[in-house]
C-alpha cells in the first residue's frame, strides 16, 4: 500500500523509541553528576522536555522544521497540528515509511536537544524559566536549525553539507547554546573552592549506557530504511563510541596516573557526538580514527575548560561542542560514496568541495545557535530571571524548586 | 569508671570487637567518623576537577570499663586495632560520674 515498507516502518518506530530513552538516559547520566541535593531537579530538567517539546512539535514544531519552506530559512505553518501528516509517507522525507513515522522519529531528537543544554547550567536555574527556555529554544533555534540542515530547500541542505544524524542539529546547535548559557548564569556557588564531585557515578554509567544503546536508533534509523545503510551507520557508531571510550581513558592515564570510569563513559558519548554527522557517509576505519580522536580532543577540552573561566558544570560544551564541531568537520574528510551514494566525497578521497561545505555549515550553525542563544537568554534573565535565589541554591533544586528530595534514608 | 574512646581503621572493627568480648567486655558502642591526622588523605579527580579529600573514614568505638580494668581494655585495643602504619587512631581515656542500667536502675560498675 503506498509504497509503504513494514521492514523500514518498523526499523524506524524501534528506533524512535530507542531515541526516545536517550533522554531519560541523558537524565541520569547528568543526575548522578551533580550533587546529591540538585538530583531530582537535574533529572527534570531533561525529562519535562518529553512533555513540552513533544507538544510544541505536534502544535508547530514539526512544521517549522519539516513543512514547506520558505525561502531556505524556514517552514511554514502548514503542517501545524500535524496538518496532513498522516499515514501517507511523504517521498522527500522518506517514501517508504508513514510520514507520522518520520515526524516523531524526528520528534525525539528536538526533545532530547534542549536538555543536552541543561549540563551547562546544572544545579542552579530557576525551573519556571527553563520550561520557557524550553519552548522558546526549541521554536527559535532547533526548528530553523533543522530545517536549515535536513528540510526541503533548506539553505545549508542545499549547499551540499552533510549531518546524518544531527551533529550539527543536535550537537552543534546544544554544545554552543551550552557556551552562551554558561557564560550568561554565571558559575555555581562556591565553584572552583567548594568540593562539588558527582554524588553517583553509578547512575551516570547507566544513563551513559542507556545513551549508547539509544544512539543505534539516533544514527542507525537516520538512514531512514531498514537496509545496508542502517547497519553500516550502526557498525560505525560502535566502533567510534568504543574507541572513544578507550581514547579518553589512556589519555586521562597518561596525564593523570588514573583511568576514571568518569573519563571511560565520558569518552563513549564523545564518540557517539562525533560519529553522529558522518555516521551514514563514513568506513569502519575512519569511525575508528574519529572516535579515537574525538575521545582525547573532547578530555583535553574538558580539561581546558578551567582557563576560560567559565562553569560549564557537565561539559555540555566540552563534549557536545567539541565533539559536534569536530565530527562535522571529520565527516568532511572520511565521507565517501562508497557507503553512501547519496552523500559525497571528503577530502581523504580526492574531494575537498564538502570539507569547505562542512565549514560554511558549522559556522553558520555556531554563531545562529550562539547569537539566538545568548538573545534569548539574556532577554529571559532580564524579565523572569535564570537563576535560582542564592538561599535556593545552597538548599538545592530538588527541594527548592520541586519541594522533593531524591534520597530519603 | 573510665570511658575509653578509641579512633580505629574501619576494617578492624571486626577484630576490635572480637578481642573485646573475649575479654570480657560486654558492651561498646561504635560510630563511623571521619578525621584529619598524621595520615594523608587522597586526591580525585573528576573530568579534571581536582579534589583533596582530607577527612578520611575511621571507626569510633566507645566502652566504659571499671577503673582495675582500664589497662587490660587498653591493652586489648591495641593488640586488635594495631598494623604498625600511620592512621592506626588513638585511644581517649575519660573520667566517667556515674552508669546506670535504665531496665534495672542499677548504677556504678554495677551498671556497665
Amino acid at each position: 500500500m503506498n509504497g509503504i515498507n513494514t521492514g523500514d516502518t518498523a526499523w524506524l518506530l524501534m528506533s524512535t523509541a530507542m531515541v526516545m530513552l536517550m533522554t531519560p538516559g541523558l537524565a541520569l547520566f547528568y543526575g548522578g553528576m551533580v550533587r546529591r541535593k540538585n538530583v531530582l531537579g537535574t533529572i527534570m530538567q531533561s525529562f519535562i522536555a518529553l512533555g513540552v517539546v513533544t507538544i510544541q512539535w505536534v502544535l508547530f514544531g514539526y512544521s517549522l522544521a519539516f513543512g514547506p519552506d520558505i525561502g531556505g530559512v524556514i517552514g511554514s505553518l502548514a503542517w501545524a497540528g500535524l496538518n496532513g501528516v498522516g499515514p501517507e509517507p511523504n517521498p522527500d522525507y522518506a517514501a517508504t515509511v508513514p510520514h507520522q513515522a518520520f515526524m516523531i522519529f524526528q520528534m525525539m531528537f528536538a526533545v532530547i536537544t534542549p536538555a543536552l543544554i541543561t549540563g551547562a547550567f546544572a544545579e542552579r536555574f530557576k525551573f519556571k524559566t527553563y520550561v520557557v527556555f524550553l519552548l522558546l529554544w526549541s521554536t527559535l533555534v532547533y526548528a530553523p536549525l533543522a530545517h536549515w540542515v535536513w528540510g526541503v530547500g533548506g539553505w545549508i541542505r542545499g549547499l551540499g553539507a552533510l549531518d546524518f544524524a544531527g551533529g550539527l542539529v543536535v550537537h552543534i546547535s546544544s554544545g554552543v547554546s551550552a557556551l552562551a548559557a554558561a557564560l550568561i548564569i554565571g558559575k555555581r556557588k562556591g565553584h572552583g573552592h567548594e568540593h562539588m564531585p558527582p554524588h553517583n557515578l553509578t547512575m551516570t554509567l547507566m544513563g551513559a549506557s542507556l545513551l549508547w544503546f539509544g544512539w543505534f536508533g539516533f544514527n542507525g534509523g537516520s538512514a531512514l530504511t531498514s537496509g545496508s545503510l542502517a547497519v553500516s551507520a550502526f557498525v560505525v557508531t560502535h566502533i567510534a563510541s568504543s574507541a572513544a571510550a578507550l581514547s579518553w581513558s589512556v589519555t586521562e592515564w597518561l596525564h593523570r596516573g588514573k583511568p576514571t570510569l568518569l573519563g571511560a563513559v565520558s569518552g563513549c558519548v564523545a564518540g557517539l557526538v562525533a560519529i553522529t554527522p558522518g555516521s551514514g557517509f563514513v568506513e569502519p576505519m575512519g569511525a575508528l580514527v574519529i572516535g579515537l580522536v574525538g575521545g582525547a580532543l573532547c578530555y583535553v577540552a574538558v580539561n581546558a575548560k578551567g582557563r576560560f573561566g567559565y562553569d560549564d558544570s557537565l561539559d555540555a560544551v566540552g563534549v557536545h561542542g567539541v565533539g559536534g564541531i569536530f565530527g562535522a568537520l571529520a565527516t568532511g574528510l572520511f565521507a565517501t560514496t562508497a557507503v553512501n551514494a547519496a552523500g559525497a566525497n571528503g577530502a581523504f578521497f580526492g574531494n575537498f568541495a564538502l570539507l569547505k561545505a562542512q565549514m560554511i555549515s558549522v559556522l553558520a550553525a555556531s554563531v545562529y545557535a550562539f547569537v539566538i542563544s545568548w538573545l534569548l537568554l539574556k532577554a529571559l534573565d532580564a524579565t523572569l530571571g535564570l537563576r535560582v535565589t542564592e538561599e535556593e541554591e545552597v538548599e538545592g533544586l530538588d527541594l527548592s524548586q520541586h519541594g522533593e528530595s531524591g534520597y530519603i534514608f | 569508671m573510665k570511658k575509653l574512646e578509641a579512633i580505629i581503621r574501619p576494617h578492624k572493627v571486626d577484630d576490635v570487637r572480637e578481642a573485646l568480648l573475649e575479654a570480657g567486655f560486654r558492651g561498646m558502642t561504635l560510630s563511623e567518623v571521619k578525621g584529619v591526622g598524621r595520615q594523608k588523605g587522597h586526591t580525585e579527580v573528576y573530568r579534571g576537577s581536582e579534589y583533596q579529600v582530607d577527612f578520611l573514614p575511621k571507626i569510633k568505638v566507645e566502652l566504659v570499663v571499671a577503673d582495675g580494668r582500664v589497662e587490660t581494655a587498653v591493652g586489648v585495643l591495641i593488640k586488635s586495632a594495631k598494623t604498625g602504619n600511620v592512621g592506626d587512631g588513638k585511644i581517649f581515656v575519660l573520667p566517667v560520674e556515674e552508669a546506670i542500667r535504665v531496665r534495672t536502675e542499677e548504677s556504678g560498675e554495677d551498671a556497665i
